[in-house]
């Protein structure tokens, strides 16, 4: 696969305060690339400089193979869907959609025809002398879109364009940015804070922390196989427990919590259980996992995502997913359960 | 509760209403009913109009006045623009404060200061004068001063301001990634100010045009003081019918005249912009 972009060493300082710390990626041409992070993390200063609107400290970007430094934004292949969407307010979807286009001077016809199929590619036909205030959400997205492939850029840029809609046209607008992607086929680099948008969207998804990458990975991967704490934390939800050491085969928490977890080659100091991999009352026949007794302390129910908070014996409280099937519609608040969690779902890391 | 919230209301109307009436309404009808009058003539008549139109000094003069006063509009925007963008847009947001404060000492010191202001600059014996002779570039001294080149520039002084606050209050609620996605999508610097800055901020250039243009058409001390003998503004000619030829009514007809001429003028702007009244106004 073709390398579009290259990101080497990529550092950006902004007086004392380091933004982007040695970041290193490259995404594959057609590729759905997301860059995930806490507010604050760089993932925005990031963007920046990849679009040309920041110069690096430190470092080297490379498009299609050629380096970027001192190429202002506006001679970059590259477009970008700012997070506010910036339409412009003094023009309708045709002009804004055309702005572009009109730069490039090209032929007036065939600005027309571009413009005119890519409305009708994101569903705005009939739309083109509306003003863009007059649009909801869903369609300003579009034409914020739209103004961007419009220019048919090597690497469509988005910064968190969802973030102002409400959820369930996120989660409807999520899938069609997908088959958009897959249709026009050009690279998209997203930025988001928002783990689902980024886990149902993409081929490969950057975590980022504190401006240095944590973990480029699969969604899936991300997911299962966590490289650091961080990630574990941040990406679904998870039970943190401090460790205070390890004994052969035994992890301890701080509050004297024992656990088996054999396979280990250091000292961790933080563990990790997510919710859904926590066993209800598990096959007593089941190998290779710890179990304990435990107490259901609440029920917080919210649907498929309903979750019983369960406290062991020695005071430390868990939250364990409960699926809404009959095979445990019979628990209630108060019960005693066996919870069962295999090895490979405690998840250690050494923090410091 | 309906009819006590329309008694408050009107409670409150009342004093708006009481000084529109007294302090504008009633002075401007009997100025409109004396120039209709002559005097020592019961009768209504035209007169004063006629004058006006046969007096080539007279509508001279407003046709200067006019177009001068659009003149200095245009150059208050060419001047307030990048000053109201650079205070918006480009300095950092906490030398605004100050920088506007500097901006409005002009005004605090009041018109006939800075004019004379002007005259210790610009004077045969002034700073720019003397500075040039010291320097040896000029034996005598250049004619800055009573001109039309030192009345535009009192003019254009007391009146920019008026021009770059309602430019920055529009441009302040310009979000500045409108700028950067206009950049991204491949417009220079001057197709973003032309396509992107301006129409956004134009409610507000139209208010300011609106007020530099009155505030200059109706000015009198800049013209009269620094303008010289030859200036002509047409505030000057109602000031000579009412206080040296004491003909109030001719005076009057003048003054119905500026609020005319000016009036239509504004409506013109508002009709060619494509702006609405209301909007410029908030």
């Amino acid at each position: 696969m073709n390398k579009i972009l290259e990101v080497k060493h990529l550092t950006k300082h902004f007086k004392e305060f380091t933004a982007v710390e040695d970041v290193n990626f490259y995404v594959e041409e057609g590729g759905f690339f997301s860059i995930l992070g806490p507010s604050g993390c760089g993932k925005t200063t990031l963007l920046r400089m990849i679009s040309g609107f920041i110069e690096a400290t430190e470092g080297e970007i490379l498009i299609e193979g050629k380096p970027m430094r001192g190429i202002p934004p506006e001679e970059r292949p590259v477009n970008i869907v700012f997070q506010s969407l910036a339409l412009f307010p003094m023009m309708n979807v045709y002009e804004n959609v055309a702005f572009g286009l009109r730069r490039k001077k090209l032929d007036k016809t065939e600005i027309d025809t571009r413009v005119r199929e890519m409305l009708a590619r994101v569903g705005l036909e009939g739309f083109e002398k509306k003003k863009v205030t007059e649009l909801s959400g869903g369609q300003r997205q579009r034409v914020a879109i739209a103004r961007s492939l419009v220019m048919k850029p090597s690497i469509l840029l988005l910064d968190e364009p969802l973030g102002a809609l409400d959820r369930k046209l996120r989660e409807h607008m999520k899938v069609e940015l997908k088959l958009l992607q897959k249709e026009i086929g050009t690279t998209f680099i997203y930025i988001t804070h928002d783990q689902s948008e980024a886990l149902v969207m993409s081929d490969r998804v950057a975590v980022m922390n504190k401006g240095r990458f944590e973990q480029i990975d699969t969604p899936k991967n991300l997911y299962k196989n966590p490289k650091t704490a961080f990630v574990a934390g941040f990406v679904g939800e998870s039970n943190r427990f401090e460790l205070s050491g390890r004994q052969g085969d035994t992890i301890r928490t701080t509050s004297g919590w024992e656990l088996e977890r054999p396979g280990l080659d250091f000292d961790p100091d933080v563990l990790f259980i997510r919710p859904e991999a926590i066993l209800i009352n598990p096959d007593p026949q089941m190998e290779a996992i710890d179990r304990f007794d435990a107490t259901i302390k609440t029920i917080l129910f919210d649907g498929a995502n309903t979750k019983l908070s369960a406290v062991l014996g020695g005071g430390e409280e868990l939250l364990v997913s409960l699926p809404q099937n009959a095979r445990y519609d019979s628990l209630s608040e108060g019960d005693a359960v066996t919870i069962g969690i295999h090895y490979d779902d405690l998840k250690c890391y050494r923090e410091v | 509760m309906e009819t006590k919230r329309n008694r408050a209301f009107y409670f409150v109307l009342l004093p708006v209403l009481a000084w529109l009436m007294i302090l504008i309404f009633i002075p401007h009808i009997e100025l409109l009913v004396n120039s209709f009058k002559v005097d020592g003539q019961e009768s209504w008549t035209l007169e004063n109009y006629t004058d006006f139109f046969t007096n080539r000094i007279y509508w001279m003069t407003l046709v200067k006045t006019v177009s001068y006063a659009i003149g200095v509009t245009i150059l208050a925007f060419i001047v307030a623009f990048p000053v109201a963008f650079y205070l918006t847009k480009v300095v950092s947001k906490r030398y605004v404060g100050p920088l506007t404060m500097l901006l409005l000492v002009p005004l605090w010191v009041g018109e006939l200061i800075t004019i004379y202001g002007w005259m210790i600059i610009l004077g045969d014996h002034g700073i720019i004068n003397q500075f040039l002779i010291d320097l040896g570039w000029i034996e005598k001294p250049l004619p800055l001063l009573y001109n039309d080149f030192s009345m535009i520039l009192g003019l254009l002084y007391m009146s920019v301001l008026f021009m770059i606050v309602p430019i920055m209050s529009t441009l302040e609620s310009l979000d500045d990634s409108l700028i950067e996605a206009a950049s991204d999508l491949g417009a220079g610097k001057w197709t973003i100010i032309r396509r992107i800055v301006i129409p956004y901020a134009m409610p507000g250039i139209v208010s300011g045009s609106i007020i530099v243009f009155m505030l200059v058409i109706g000015d009198y001390l800049a013209p009269n003081i620094l303008g010289g003998k030859s200036s002509l503004w047409f505030t000057e000619q109602i000031y000579n019918q009412f206080l040296s030829t004491f003909n109030w009514n001719e005076g009057a007809a003048f003054g119905f005249l500026l609020l005319l001429i000016s009036s239509l003028i504004v409506w013109i702007a508002l009709k060619v912009s494509g702006q609405k009244l209301e909007r410029v106004g908030s």
